[in-house]
């Protein structure tokens, strides 16, 4: 992947944000952030979580206001109230959590909140106009379609679709490829490149190098609410970006010994379920997870891998099929025998399913463990003990907090996610499920948490790990299964998995290159990225 | 045979006439259901629209300032749980039922104040102007349907605005954005939506159209003021918009269901003809409405159907973090 050659730029900046500073409650989310576009430039805003990306690109789409500095337009000041202020200077934000009305059309989507709309519009013609463009910019909808019957991928289409219908000529793309398969990431790079080529700019969130090399011809690098550097694509490379979006230098490399894997823990027999909405989310899932090894499962979300942990963890029920722990039939078991089962649970969901914010931390550690002596004695709770066992385990897992007593919510997202690990990985005896276990986090509690699981695989256990990072899954994992539409469409070797294949799997292509990987999982040392 | 037709007739009108009450109720409640709030304040707006419009049209000999007055004091008493749920972002359902209590108290109290000194200064059993039905010559003459055509000012009105307020609703785009703020208002709000300024707007008019409701109970329906005088009318309502998944036009279904049971036990017991004791006949129409509630949310259940708008009792903010 090489980076495109940027036109030298004369004009002035499209695009001036000037010195821009927006406090959230004990947060400085921006700290006087500078930040230029040009016409037909991709910006790559390049950013660990809670770097400020988001929060600076909301403010200039007007759904947040700065609390200081200023924004200018073709070098005049603009004053961004509300988004129907950043329309009117033509520009458009497609957000990560895509801003689409489910029960409503493409077409009536693309329309909603138009200022000078037909009172009662013309959707024949408001569809004509959306093919014309759909075909114009290789963006392929049905403009009659409702939302709810579409992929995660033309979802992304129609709020593209959206903006430039619009005629938006400034667009803002929040993280866009976290949703896409990499094909369909390398279809969006056409997109943006028919969209320069058209003479919009675009800024693009992202915190992963590729897509800033791939895609970008100037990078904006954001740390800690601060802009600690702005370069053009051609003049750097990964390496750097890594160290300035950390702040230091990054090692891709987690010591990794080779898996010595042992008895199944656990056994999924052909197993049926189905989502909330009662339409299947498994069929005839068939997996096998051992003593000492780690099974990835990589997919798009939302093609069942939430639901295969429920199952697991005893929270879904199966239609049909088997599921055994430790060759125990634990098909229709609750929670509570999961748990009695030695099953462990790192819900995808941190803050609403994996702990209680309004509880203190102690709390939260030891909600598994409080049915036990000693920390309990006939459903009577010891506060002394509690707190001696949390403050130990608040130890083991350096969760960065100033009491035990201290709410959960008042946590950082990566000290919660440690809050679950300690009262999870505690209570674990032989399977481990984490679902998601880094996203959003930052570097260095991505680093522990992937640790933990390493060493929870080298104690023996084995561990089920649900991820959208295909390079975690390549470096953590030890197999990786692939679901699509809920089934499993190959399980290959780690270390033989490339990105190409896995992404043609999760794509619906059944195992395209190597067959099924049942033999032994043995790894190599550590793998750099 | 022509007794046949005349009961059915009659029947028709009856239900026709007991039903538009419903019908103004459920189009206001859809409406505001629909920007996102949950307004349970429905039965007192009721009963202070039906109290407030007879006083005034018994003083002024006015049933249309009557009208307006009902209309204005539904309109406040929205505009208060706007501000409660929206601005102060309380919880509706607490903010709603808060209003029904002091709306049936006040309405209560009212109608033993505002009456003449010479009877007691109780409304109860005055007789004021009313809007009395208007038998369109022709037309009322056909036999069942004729029953169309017999009917007050106020229940004509609605032949209009039940078409309109459909139309409005999904074929207009203030329609568009309204269905937007109540199913995605953070969508709404980032397509330049004034999510706040909507939910406002269309709880305050739905609070017009069901003090409408109220005054149609006291200036045509059952003139004149009586304690209760909804029976639990501004409950049905709600019940109503749920039946109607949150379509004007189907709502008028439920409400004829509901009016139509009332005529034919109201015939019942005024002909003698039944020996089932009242308290069972009166009871009918509400145990019809939980019935059909149950089977309907049931349906709706099996075929997957998405009925409630999504953001429906959920305050909203723009800087959430």
């Amino acid at each position: 992947m090489t980076a495109r050659i940027t036109q030298p730029t004369v004009s002035p900046p499209v695009l001036q944000m000037r010195s821009i500073t927006k406090r959230f409650p004990g947060v400085l989310a921006n700290d006087r952030v500078d930040l230029d576009l040009y016409a037909g430039e991709v910006l790559a805003l390049l950013g660990e979580n809670g770097a400020g990306k988001s929060t600076l690109m909301n403010i200039l789409a007007g759904l947040y206001r700065p609390d200081a500095g200023e924004i200018l337009i073709q070098g005049r000041p603009a004053e961004i109230h509300a988004p129907r202020d950043a329309a009117a200077f033509g520009i458009g934000m497609v957000h990560q959590n895509f801003m689409l009305v489910p029960t409503m059309t493409v077409a009536q989507n693309i329309v909603l909140g138009i200022a000078d709309l037909a009172f009662v519009p013309d959707l024949g013609a408001i569809e004509t106009r959306i093919r014309e463009l759909s075909d114009r910019y290789g963006l392929k909808v049905d403009p009659r379609a409702y939302i709810w019957q579409l992929g995660v991928g033309e979802q992304q289409r129609v709020e593209i679709l959206k903006l430039i219908y619009r005629g938006a000529d400034i667009v803002i793309l929040d993280e866009p490829t976290a949703v896409l398969t990499p094909q369909e990431a390398q279809d969006l790079g056409r997109i943006l490149a028919v969209m320069q080529a058209e003479g919009k700019s675009i800024v693009f969130i992202t915190h992963k190098m590729a897509e800033v090399i791939a895609f970008s011809d100037r990078v904006c690098v954001l740390r800690q609410g601060r802009v600690v550097a702005t370069k053009r694509t051609a003049d750097t490379n990964p390496r750097e970006l890594a160290r300035l979006m950390v702040g230091r230098e990054v090692l891709f490399r987690l010591d990794k010994r080779p898996a010595q894997p042992g008895d199944p823990v656990l056994t999924l027999e052909a197993v049926h379920a189905n989502n909330d909405k009662g339409l299947p989310a498994l069929r005839d899932v068939s997996l096998q997870a051992r003593q000492g090894e780690i099974l990835g499962i990589a997919g798009v979300a939302g093609n069942g891998q939430q639901e295969l942990a429920e199952v697991v963890t005893g929270l879904r029920p199966i239609k049909r099929g088997k599921l055994l722990i430790n060759q125990r039939d634990l098909t229709h078991c609750t929670s509570l025998e999961a748990i009695h089962a030695g099953v462990s649970h790192i819900p995808a969901d941190r803050v609403g399913m994996g702990s209680v914010g309004d509880m203190p931390v102690a709390d939260n550690i030891v909600m598994k463990a409080y049915r036990m002596p000693p920390l309990a004695r006939q459903g009577v709770l010891n506060r002394r003990r509690i707190l001696d066992f949390a403050r130990a385990l608040i130890d083991v897992f350096q969760i960065a907090t100033p009491t035990p007593q201290t709410h959960v919510k008042f946590l950082s997202g990566g000290n919660i996610q440690k809050t679950i690990l300690a009262r999870e990985i505690d209570a674990c005896t032989d399977l481990l499920v984490a679902v998601y276990p880094s996203r959003g986090l930052d570097v260095g509690a991505t680093e522990a948490v992937r640790r933990r699981l390493l060493e929870q695989r080298d104690e023996g256990r084995a561990v089920l790990l649900v991820s959208e990072d295909l390079d975690e899954l390549r470096t953590v994992a030890d197999r990786i299964a692939v679901l699509y539409e809920g089934r499993v469409m190959g399980v290959v070797n780690a270390e033989e998995a490339d990105v190409e294949t896995l992404g043609l799997m999760m794509a619906g292509a059944s195992d395209p290159v190597i067959g099924d990987a049942a033999a032994d999982p043995g790894t190599e040392g550590g793998r750099t990225q | 045979m022509i007794d046949t037709l005349a009961l059915l007739t009659s029947i028709l009108t009856i239900t026709l006439r007991a039903g538009a009450s419903l019908i103004y109720g459920a189009i206001g409640e859809t409406y505001t259901e629909r920007s996102g709030i949950l307004n349970l304040g429905v039965e007192g707006m009721m009963l202070m629209g039906a109290v407030t419009a007879f006083a005034t049209a018994y003083y002024s000999g006015s049933v249309w300032l009557g009208l307006l007055v009902a209309m204005g004091v539904g309109a406040t008493l929205a505009a208060l749980h706007a501000f409660l749920t929206v601005t102060m972002r309380a919880n509706q359902v607490v903010s709603g039922l808060s209003i029904t209590l002091f709306g049936t108290g006040l309405a209560s109290f009212l109608g033993e104040r505002l009456g003449p000194a010479s009877n007691n200064f109780n409304l109860v059993g005055m007789v004021g102007p009313r809007f009395s039905p208007i038998e369109i010559p022709g037309l009322s003459e056909i036999p069942v349907l004729g029953a169309f055509f017999k009917q007050d000012l106020l229940t004509y009105a609605l032949f209009l605005l039940v078409p309109l307020a459909w139309a409005y609703l999904y074929k207009t785009r203030n329609g568009l954005n309204l269905r937007a703020v109540g199913e995605s208002p953070q969508t709404a709000d980032a397509m330049g939506i004034d999510v706040i300024r909507t939910r406002y707007r269309y709880t305050i008019v739905g609070g017009m159209l069901v003090g409408l409701g109220g005054a149609h109970l006291s200036l045509a329906y059952a003139p004149g003021w009586s304690e209760n005088i909804t029976g639990g009318r501004g409950w049905i309502v709600i019940a109503l918009v749920i039946f109607a998944m949150w379509n004007p036009a189907r709502a008028v279904l439920g409400a004829v269901l509901f009016g139509g049971i009332n005529a034919v036990q109201f015939r019942l017991q005024a002909g003698g003809a039944t020996t089932i004791p009242s308290a069972y006949l009166n009871m009918l129409p509400y145990l019809v409405t939980i019935a059909v509630l149950i089977a309907m949310t049931w349906w709706e259940a099996l075929s997957h159907r998405i009925g409630a708008p999504a953001a429906l009792g959920t305050p909203y903010t723009r800087e959430d973090k």
